[in-house]
């Protein structure tokens, strides 16, 4: 499991718009570089980034080689409603990681 | 008037300009270094930074090294090696018990009778209270673990011991800051007291206050220790680099220390 920071203000009140922030530790290896031994070191990348709210998409990224290690995404979002925001990085050799955080309405 | 007298000149207005400039600053400007005497002409790698890197730096959601303080605060409660013992088992909260201590490091070490560094510190804590193995330099963890530890400092004074011991390794480390090494024949002085402010390629060099280690360097996409910092300048002057613990860096680390002595810590800090 990777270490993961997000950041969901809380107390916003209905139709205000928020900054989500997320930070996950990956090492983004690009898969362009060659190791000690002068081997292409494979690449290992986070592909795909999903914010869903109670299930529906509200916010998507797709990450590729350029983006630097442990990324950090900040976007906005309007509060419509309360409810609970899953994150999901999905990368290569499998990675797949889940985050949830509550979002509440004042 | 010569040449470099007039430059002289100019640098010392530029001086005198910038010293007034920071007398007046506003109250939202800040700067970890702000607290500081105007008079007082270090400053830290932070006051040279590109606004965006400054941003990362002050706030801890964007601030990638916070990732590894987290990790460090997990290896703080959980037990290791033969004594089946935590850092908290005796330290018990590390923001009452480790507040301060990065901030006197590198520190007197009785038994080794040598200055240890705060990474060699939390490894001979392993070695000789958990009965475990002790850390790779450099390795996640132990960097996990010195930033965790190094947080509870942030904000507080570098505050070098007054402790004897030390007279002897801290002379050294000043005459090896001082001394010229490798193929390009470079002294640290050379650039970070002599040259410091003007530009080496892109990149404005820093006064080398060692002030947020461990940092977390864009250049390395990862955290990095004061000592993988001194070993990139001395291959950058073609020297051979000291192994990881070395003692010449160690005193080099003690004499850095006394040289920002009064400078606020910013542990873990962001740098480009």
């Amino acid at each position: 499991m990777a270490r993961t920071l997000v950041t969901v203000p809380q107390g916003a009140k209905r139709g205000e718009i928020v900054e989500i922030r997320v930070l996950i530790a990956h090492p983004m290896e690009t898969g362009f570089r060659a190791g000690p031994d002068g081997q292409r070191v494979p690449r290992d990348i986070l592909r795909r980034f999903t914010c869903r709210l109670d299930g529906e998409v509200v916010f998507a990224a797709e990450l590729f080689a350029a983006v630097s290690a442990n990324p950090y995404l900040a976007f906005p979002l309007r509060v419509d409603r309360a409810g609970t925001l899953t994150f999901t990085w999905e990368g290569d050799g499998g990675f797949a990681q889940t985050e949830t955080a509550t979002l509440a309405v004042s | 008037m010569t040449r470099l007298a007039a430059a002289r000149a100019c640098a010392m207005a530029a001086l005198v300009l910038a010293g007034a400039a920071a007398g007046t600053a506003p109250a939202g400007a800040q700067s970890p270094t702000s607290t500081r005497a105007a008079a007082d002409a270090r400053r830290s790698g932070f006051d040279d930074m590109s606004p965006q890197t400054q941003a990362m730096q002050r706030d801890d959601t964007q601030n990638p090294a916070m990732l590894f303080v987290a990790d460090g605060e997990a290896l703080w409660r959980r037990p290791a090696g033969g004594e089946g013992k935590s850092c908290a088992a005796c330290h018990a909260e590390a923001t009452t018990s480790m507040r301060g201590v990065a901030a006197r490091y590198p520190a007197f070490d009785a038994p080794l009778a040598r200055p240890v560094n705060l990474g060699e510190r939390v490894n001979l804590c392993r070695t000789r209270q958990q009965r475990a193995e002790a850390w790779r330099a450099e390795s996640p963890d132990l960097l996990a673990l010195e930033a965790y530890v190094a947080l509870q400092s942030r904000g507080q004074a570098i505050t070098p011991p007054n402790d004897d011991r030390l007279t002897p390794f801290r002379a050294r480390g000043a005459q090896r800051y001082r001394q010229r090494i490798g193929q390009l024949d470079l002294a640290c002085a050379q650039c970070h007291d002599d040259h410091a402010g003007n530009r080496l390629g892109g990149s404005t060099i820093p006064q080398g206050h060692p002030t947020g280690y461990p940092i977390y360097r864009l250049e390395w996409q990862g955290l990095g220790s004061l000592q993988r910092r001194l070993r990139g300048c001395y291959t950058g002057v073609r020297a051979e680099a000291p192994p990881y613990g070395a003692i010449e860096l160690v005193e080099l680390e003690l004499y850095l220390a006394s040289r920002a002595a009064g400078m606020t810590v910013e542990s873990p800090a962001v740098r480009p």
